[in-house]
Formats: structure tokens, sequence, C-alpha cells
């Protein structure tokens, strides 16, 4: 790769159960606000901001062109401006290709959901299958994923304990971070006997609702010093969809997750992921998922997720600092909040929970039901 | 950025996001549901080259792009549950009271699991390899739910 995409600068609110108080418009220009104070970017249609790219889903915003509610409040009149309605860890993929393609030299991304203004997330989710065959049913990304806990659960040998040690571990470490969702620490009895929601994912099995917003400022290599001291680089990004219905996959087998990491590692030349990253964000958005993305991104053998959780992987491997999905992100953002928190680690600035000397990280990000889609970011320092 | 709470001349608006549709089932899914409607006949469609059986059908392998629409295959109404899943919290969109559950089906002279509701169980009597049977509905929805649900073969 000739060039190389800078991330110039974070910004995100905090994650909360139902910020009632505000717009998303004031939410996500919160985030904008802090993108341009800390890098002084301008609109110059020759020297700054010429293209936003938005991620947000028009189903929990209830509007359809859910991104014309908010290009105003995040400076994306009078150019140009692209939506994802995929996890925004997507839009880093995408402002990736606009950089490197040379069709533009900056890229504000930015993306935000409120899961507490529908009146169900559930029902938000049914509406992403298909009105003949699996709408009817009540499929939502709840009780898909259940599926795929239930056969992951069999193939691995992975229990209650196992998923209750993912879980207690996420709290812990989303303690220590100030952007997290603030939850009860729970201890693993509480979490083997909270309520089943859809077997066998129980309640604390499941990421709790949660409202957010974030941003980031990406810019190519050579520009990168007119925003920032400290940049993060973009080395690898790859992505994949498997197929739609879930009985024409293999719940288990991890497909699409290891297609869109072997493309991320092709490009950043990693060539163990075992050994070769300070830090890894995976995007649980059910316990269970931890341990299976972890083999599908390659951190430990296929079937070793069991073993992994029991020798003390998930610290090994520095997984999750940030607390994962499994504490809170709200759905279209777990990969974005990965990405984000990966930043974080490589500019040195995760405080209470940093990695020291984080050089090279992996984020991760899924959208869909039961990971249908996959996405995998490599940054380095 | 951690901004201390203000709800001074905060109002929430209460709305609904409702919209009549009328959807068209594609040219295989209009032979899926009508055949499942008038005959109670559940219908895949065979890839020959990729020897495989799919259920719900559809136009196009999506392995190898092969046509498939003219190669209609009819299931029997029975299968076997290879997953399950009880289904416990309450929720507008779920057509059934809960807990219900769905299960993921082969269906006998399918490739792919259906899922679907599965009754007439106990919870604990469920096992993966369980032989089910479909139970058609008495009224028509022409959807999936022509099948009111599968129960197992006594």
């Amino acid at each position: 790769m000739s060039r190389r995409v800078a991330v110039c600068a974070t910004a995100q609110i905090k994650n909360e159960p139902d910020i009632w108080y505000q717009r998303f418009q004031g939410m996500l220009f919160d985030c904008f606000e802090s993108i341009v104070s800390q890098t002084g970017v301008t609109f110059d249609m020759e020297k700054g901001i010429r293209n936003v790219v938005t991620c947000s889903d028009d189903v929990f915003d209830a509007r359809t062109i859910s991104d014309n509610g908010l290009t105003d409040v995040v400076g994306a009149h009078f150019r140009g401006e692209e939506k994802t309605a995929q996890d925004g860890i997507n839009g880093i993929g995408y402002a990736m290709a606009s950089i490197l393609s040379g069709h533009d030299d900056i890229i504000l991304l930015i993306g935000h959901c409120k899961e507490s203004q529908p009146e169900s997330r559930h029902m938000c989710t049914n509406l992403a299958f298909d009105p003949f065959y699996c709408r009817p049913l009540g499929l939502d990304f709840l009780n898909a994923s259940a599926f795929q806990a239930r056969a992951y659960m069999e193939k691995s040998g992975i229990t209650e304990e196992h998923l209750a040690r993912v879980v207690v571990r996420s709290r812990q470490m989303a303690a220590k971070n100030p952007y997290a969702r603030k939850n009860k620490m729970v201890t693993e009895q509480e979490v083997m006997k909270s309520p089943m929601l859809s077997d066998p994912i129980r309640e604390l099995h499941a990421y709790p609702l949660t409202d957010w917003a974030a941003g980031m400022l990406l810019c190519c290599e050579e520009r990168a010093h007119e925003f920032t001291d400290n940049p993060v680089f973009v080395t690898g990004f790859g992505s994949c969809m498997d197929s739609y219905f879930l009985g024409d996959r293999d719940l288990t087998d991890n497909f699409a997750l290891k297609k869109a990491a072997s493309r991320a590692y092709q490009m950043a030349g990693v060539q163990n992921p075992k050994d070769a990253f300070d830090m890894v964000e995976l995007n649980d958005s059910y316990a269970y998922q931890l341990p299976m993305w972890a083999e599908g991104a390659g951190l430990v053998e296929e079937g070793e997720g069991r073993r992994w959780i029991e020798n003390g992987g998930m610290e090994a491997n520095h997984v999750n600092t940030s607390g994962g999905m499994l504490n809170g992100n709200p759905v279209m953002l777990g990969g974005l909040a990965r990405a984000l928190e990966a930043v974080h680690q490589l500019r040195g600035e995760a405080g209470d929970r940093q990695v020291e000397g984080a050089k090279k990280a992996l984020a991760h990000g899924t959208t869909g039901p039961a990971g249908q889609h996959h996405a995998v970011l490599i940054l380095e320092k | 950025m951690q901004k201390a709470v203000d709800s001074a001349d905060a109002y929430v608006i209460e709305g609904k996001l409702a919209l009549p549709y009328s959807y068209f089932a594609g040219r295989v899914g209009s032979t899926f549901i009508t055949a499942l409607r008038d005959s109670k006949q559940i219908l895949g469609v065979r890839c020959d080259k990729c020897n495989k059986v799919f259920v719900p059908p559809r136009q196009t392998c999506e392995r190898c792009m092969a046509d498939l629409r003219e190669n209609w295959v009819q299931l029997e109404n029975t299968g076997e549950v290879v997953n399950f899943t009880v289904v416990r919290y309450s929720d507008k969109h779920l057509p059934r009271k809960t807990p219900y559950i769905l299960a993921m089906i082969k269906l006998d002279g399918a490739d792919t699991p259906l899922v679907h509701i599965l009754d007439e169980v106990k919870i604990e009597d469920i096992k993966p390899g369980m032989r089910v049977e479909a139970v058609f509905s008495e009224k028509t929805t022409s959807t999936i739910l022509d099948i009111d649900h599968f129960k197992p073969i006594a």
C-alpha cells in the first residue's frame, strides 16, 4: 500500500441507557464540536472536509433516509455526504477507500443510534427479516443469536460458567472506561441465575439497551500532521457477508469472520494473528460471541475458545479493555466503539485500562442476525 | 466530553411509524406461497451442480449462480429438529404468547433447515433429532404461517 490512512481524532459521548433529554442531532453535535476543536479541521472545499460519512439506521430513527435529519449538524451541507446503514466500523473501511483512491484527503465519520426510543429494539431488528419466510415467525437479532449460541456451546463445550466469566469481566473492564455504560457489577452466580430471554441466552448474556454517538476524523498520511501529533494508522480492513437464511449457514463455522479477517491480515501483512496484536476489540453483543469470534479471527485455534477463557486468554490477549459491546453499545455502532477503543489504546490515552506500549490492534464489528456480516480492522501506531 | 444532564424544557412527543405495504413475493416466492396455501405442499429448489435442496426457495444458487427457478422439489411435511430456542420475552412482533419455541427443522428432502414454530411439546422433551410434522393453518395469511407450527410425530 503506497499511502496510509491516519485516524487523527475521535470523539464520543458516554454510553447511556436512555438519553431521552437530547435529540440524536445534539448527541452528534457534541461529537462534531469535539473533533473540530481537537483538530482545527475546516470545511474549506480545497483543504478541509469535502466528504462526510454518517452511520445511522432508518428503523431505529423511525424515519427513512435517516441521515437527512442530521447532515446540518455534522457539517455535511454543500459537500459530499454518504451514509452507511451497517455497523459504523464499515464507515472506516469506506473512508479508507475514499482516501486511498485519492478521491478525498479527509473524511469525517460520525454515527448514532438511540435504542431507547423505539418501543422495543427487537421489534426493530424483526424488520431486518423478509416479510414472507422469517418476519412472521418473530425472528429478531436476539432469538436468531440464540440458535447460534446453542450450536456454538454444543460444539465448543462452552458452559454457563464460561459465559459468566465473560460477563463479569466485561463489567469490570468497563468500570475503568469513562465512556462505558454504567452498569451494576455482577457475580458469576448472578449471571447464571439471571432470567432466560431466549434459551440459552440469559438477560445478563445480552448487551443492555444503549444510546450513543461517536465520530472520527480520518486523513491521508501526508496531511495527518495538520490535525494531530499522535496519529494512528489504518493498515488493514476486510469485510464479508454470509448467507441470509439462518438455515443456509453453518452457524458455528465463522465463515464470514474468517474471510473478513484474512483480507484484513493480507492487507496489513499479519502472518500469525495469535501474537500479532497488543490488544483486540471483538464485537460481542452476546457473551457466547467473545470466544466464538476469537476463534474466527484466529486469535486461538478453532475449538479452543473454551480453553482460551479457562487459561486467561481474554487477559493475555488484552481483549475488550473497553468492556466490549456486552457492556452496552447500541446496534450499528458496536464495531465503531471497538475501533475507538483501539485508537485510545494506541494513542496511549486509555487511562487506567491502558495496555502499555500498545502498537498494533485489531477491532471487529458485526452487522445483521447472528454475525451475518463481519468487518475486521487493523490499526497501528 | 461528559455533560451534566439538563432536562429543562425537555418534552417527548409520542409517535408511531406505521406503513401498510404490499410486498410482491417474487415469482419463486409466489409459487412457494400458493403451493403452501392451496395444496399444503412445501416446495424447495434443487441445485444440481451443488447437489443441494434449499428451502426457502430462491431463484439463483448463491454458490454457483445456477438458475434454480424451474428446479422445484416437493419436500415432505416431516423432518427433524436440529436446533431450537424458547422465546421467553414478550414483544409485539412475536406471533405467539410467550414462552413459545422457535426451531430449525430439517425437512425430509431438504438440505437447509427451515426456521419455524414448534408446539404441542414440553420444553424439557425437545431433543435435537426429534421427528416433527407440519400442522397447517385453518386460515391463510399467504406467509410461512400457512404452516401454523410443527409438532412431534406421535
